[in-house]
C-alpha cells in the first residue's frame, strides 16, 4: 500500500498535484504553489454546533491548541473537537492526539467552523480505539468557498472495537476529508460514512483507505452525495484486506445525484483482496432525481423547488439514519435540513 | 365548471388526444372509457401538467381560468387532484410528512393558515379509519413496500385530506380486490358534492358500478367518439369497444 502523502504547510514541495495518484481528482498545487504565510493567533467563540451536547472541549484556532492538544478517553465521555479558523490569505496546521482506553465509549464531535477567506487549513488527527472501545465520530465540515482545507485522520482500531464515523460536509474551494484506518479485525467493527451538499463551484473530497490486517473484521462504509452548479464531489474509498484476515466482511456504497448540468461526481471505489476467505462488496451509483416522484409531488401540490429539497434530504437522510446517537442524529439533520 | 375544448396533446412527436372535447358541470361525475391507448391517462396528465404532455391545441378552463398555463403545484392548489393509477413510492419521505407537506404548499398557495401539528394528526387518524388503513403504515416511507391495495387508498387518503373540487381517477379499480375496490369506492363517493367535479378514468366498467356516473364518454384514438347517459357503460360491457374502432382497410 503505498504511503499517504504527508502535507507540511512549510513546504511547497509536499503540496500533492493530480499527477500524485491519490490527488488526481484534487489537485492541491494547482491552488496552492507556495508556503502560504503563517495565520495570526485567533479566538475561539461560542459552542460550536455540538454545543446541545455538551461533553469536554478540545479546540484549535488557526491551527493553535486554546488548551490541551491531546485527550484521554475513559469510562464513557463526549468530546467536542473544534477546528476553528479565521484568517485571510494565510495558512495553518492544527495536530491533535485522541487515545480511547480499552473498553471505553467516546462520543467525537469534530467541527471544522471557518471565517475569513482563502486560507488554507490543515488539519491531522491521530486516534487510537484500544480493544474493545467504541467511538462515535462525527464530522459536521462548515467552511467559506474560498478556502483550502485538508484533513488527514490517522486511525488504528484494536481487535474487538468499534468504531463509527460520520462525515458531513459543504465543501470549499477545494476540501479533503481523509481517513487512514488500520483495522485490526477479531471482532473489530468499523461503519465509516460520509454526505456531501455542494452547490456553487464547491470540492469535497472523501478520501479513505481500510487496511483489514486481522481476521473477522467488519466494515460498512455508505456515502452519498449531492452536486449543484458547478461542484465537484470525490469519493475514493479503498478496502484493502490483507492476507491471513480471513473472514473479512467489508461493504462500501457511495451514490450521488448531480443536480446541476456543470456539476462533476468522481468516484474510484476499490477493493483489494488478498485473503481467500472474504465476503466483499461495492455498488456505486450516479443519477438525477426521479422525474416521476417529482411530478408525483408537484401534483399535490409541492411547488418544484420544495418537491427536489425534499426528495434531495430523503435521498441523503438514510446516511444519518444510520447514526447510532439520538442527539447527535438530530443535531446533523437540522444541520443539513437547513443548509438544503 | 371544467371545460375541456378541442385539446390535443402530444407526448414526444406523437399525437396522443386529437381534438378532444369535454364538459364537466360542478356537482357532476362523468366516466372517460376507452380501449387501451385511446388516451385516457394522457388525458389526466394533460389535466394536471405533467411535463412532456405537450398541449398543441385546444383550451382548458376550471372554474373560468385557463389551467394549461399554470405550473403542476398551482393547479393542485386549485383543487386539481390525479389520483394516479400507479402510484410512485418516495422512499425516505414518509406518508405522513408528505401529506401534510402537500396539504401546507397548498394552504399556502391559497393565502390560507398552515394547518398545526395535532390538528393534521388528528384529521389523518379520522380519514384513515374511515378506509380501514393501518395509521402506523403511514409512518413508513410514502408507497414503499405497500401493496397495489394499500397504495390505492393511500391516494384517497390523500384525496380526502387534500380536499380537491376537480377530482381524476385514473383506473383507480385496477390492482383492487372487491373489498378494496367497495372501501376505496365508498371514499370516493363521500367526496362527492355539489362543488366536486370528478372525472372517472377507467377500461372496465366495473368500477362504475360502485362509483355511479351521472354521464359516459368513450374515448377512442384521441377523441371522444359517443357520450351517454350511465346505460352506456353497460352497452359498452357488453358489445366491446370494436364499434367504436376504425374499419381497417
Amino acid at each position: 500500500m503505498n504511503a499517504p502523502v504527508r502535507i507540511d504547510l512549510k513546504d511547497a514541495s509536499s503540496f500533492p498535484s493530480r499527477r500524485v495518484e491519490a490527488w488526481k481528482y484534487s489537485d492541491l498545487r494547482k491552488f496552492l504553489r507556495e508556503t502560504p504565510e503563517p495565520s495570526a493567533a485567533a479566538q475561539v467563540t461560542g459552542e460550536g454546533p455540538f454545543a446541545a451536547l455538551g461533553g469536554e472541549m478540545l479546540a484549535f484556532a488557526n491551527g493553535r491548541a486554546v488548551g490541551a492538544d491531546a485527550f484521554v478517553a475513559s469510562g464513557e465521555q463526549t468530546l467536542r473537537l473544534r477546528f476553528v479558523s479565521d484568517a485571510v490569505n494565510t495558512g495553518h496546521t492544527a495536530s491533535v492526539r485522541i487515545a480511547v482506553r480499552p473498553g471505553a465509549r467516546l462520543l467525537l464531535l469534530e467541527s471544522h467552523e471557518g471565517a475569513g477567506s482563502a486560507y488554507v487549513a490543515h488539519n491531522r488527527i491521530d486516534l487510537d480505539v484500544a480493544d474493545g472501545a467504541e467511538v462515535t465520530r462525527i464530522v459536521l465540515a462548515d467552511e467559506p468557498d474560498d478556502v483550502l482545507a485538508i484533513t488527514n485522520a490517522e486511525v488504528r482500531v484494536a481487535p474487538g472495537g468499534r468504531y463509527r464515523q460520520t462525515i458531513v460536509t459543504t465543501g470549499a474551494k477545494l476540501q479533503r476529508q481523509e481517513t487512514q484506518l488500520a483495522h485490526a479485525g477479531a471482532g473489530a467493527d468499523v461503519r465509516m460514512d460520509g454526505l456531501y451538499l455542494l452547490d456553487g463551484a464547491r470540492h469535497a473530497d472523501l478520501t479513505s483507505v481500510v487496511d483489514h490486517l486481522g481476521p473477522d473484521g467488519v466494515t460498512s462504509q455508505l456515502t452519498k452525495g449531492v452536486v449543484r452548479d458547478t461542484a465537484r464531489g470525490v469519493f475514493q474509498g479503498k478496502i484493502v484486506v490483507e492476507r491471513g484476515a480471513d473472514g473479512t466482511d467489508a461493504r462500501m456504497g457511495h451514490h450521488a445525484l448531480i443536480l446541476g448540468e456543470r456539476a462533476e461526481v468522481d468516484a474510484k471505489p476499490e477493493l483489494i483482496i488478498y485473503a481467500d476467505d472474504v465476503q466483499c462488496a461495492h455498488g456505486n451509483t450516479v443519477g438525477n432525481l426521479d422525474a416521476a416522484a417529482l411530478f408525483y409531488l408537484q401534483q399535490r401540490g409541492i411547488p418544484l423547488d420544495e418537491a427536489r429539497a425534499l426528495l434531495t434530504e430523503a435521498f441523503l437522510v438514510e446516511v444519518i439514519d444510520r447514526i447510532e446517537h439520538d442527539g447527535a442524529r438530530e443535531v446533523v439533520r437540522e444541520w443539513l435540513t437547513a443548509r438544503l | 365548471m371544467l371545460s375541456i375544448t378541442n385539446l390535443h396533446v402530444s407526448v414526444g412527436d406523437k399525437p396522443i388526444l386529437k381534438g378532444l372535447s369535454l364538459d364537466v358541470p360542478a356537482g357532476e361525475v362523468h366516466a372517460v372509457m376507452g380501449p387501451n391507448g385511446a388516451g385516457k391517462s394522457t388525458l389526466g396528465y394533460a389535466l394536471s401538467g405533467r411535463p412532456g404532455y405537450e398541449a398543441t391545441q385546444g383550451a382548458v378552463a376550471w372554474k373560468g381560468e385557463d389551467l394549461l398555463a399554470l405550473e403542476p403545484a398551482e393547479r393542485a392548489a386549485k383543487g386539481v387532484f390525479l389520483s394516479f393509477q400507479y402510484p410512485i413510492e418516495i422512499p425516505g419521505v414518509p406518508a405522513l410528512t408528505f401529506v401534510r407537506t402537500a396539504l401546507n404548499a397548498q394552504k399556502r398557495a391559497r393565502g390560507e393558515d398552515e394547518v398545526s401539528a395535532p390538528a393534521f394528526l388528528k384529521m389523518v387518524k379520522a380519514a384513515s379509519a374511515a378506509l380501514k388503513m393501518d395509521f402506523d403504515m403511514l409512518k413508513r416511507p410514502l408507497n414503499v413496500g405497500f401493496s397495489g391495495g394499500e397504495k390505492k387508498r393511500m391516494e384517497i387518503l390523500q384525496m380526502a385530506l387534500l380536499e380537491p373540487s376537480l377530482l381524476i381517477l385514473d383506473e383507480t379499480d385496477s390492482g383492487l380486490d372487491i373489498d378494496a375496490l367497495r372501501i376505496v369506492a365508498d371514499g370516493v363517493n363521500a367526496m362527492r358534492n355539489p362543488d366536486r367535479a370528478m372525472l372517472v378514468i377507467t377500461h372496465y366498467q366495473r368500477l362504475l358500478d360502485y362509483i355511479k356516473p351521472d354521464r359516459v364518454h368513450v374515448l377512442v384514438a384521441g377523441r371522444i367518439v359517443a357520450s351517454g347517459g350511465p346505460e352506456l357503460a353497460h352497452l359498452l360491457e357488453a358489445e366491446g369497444y370494436d364499434q367504436y374502432l376504425p374499419v381497417p382497410a
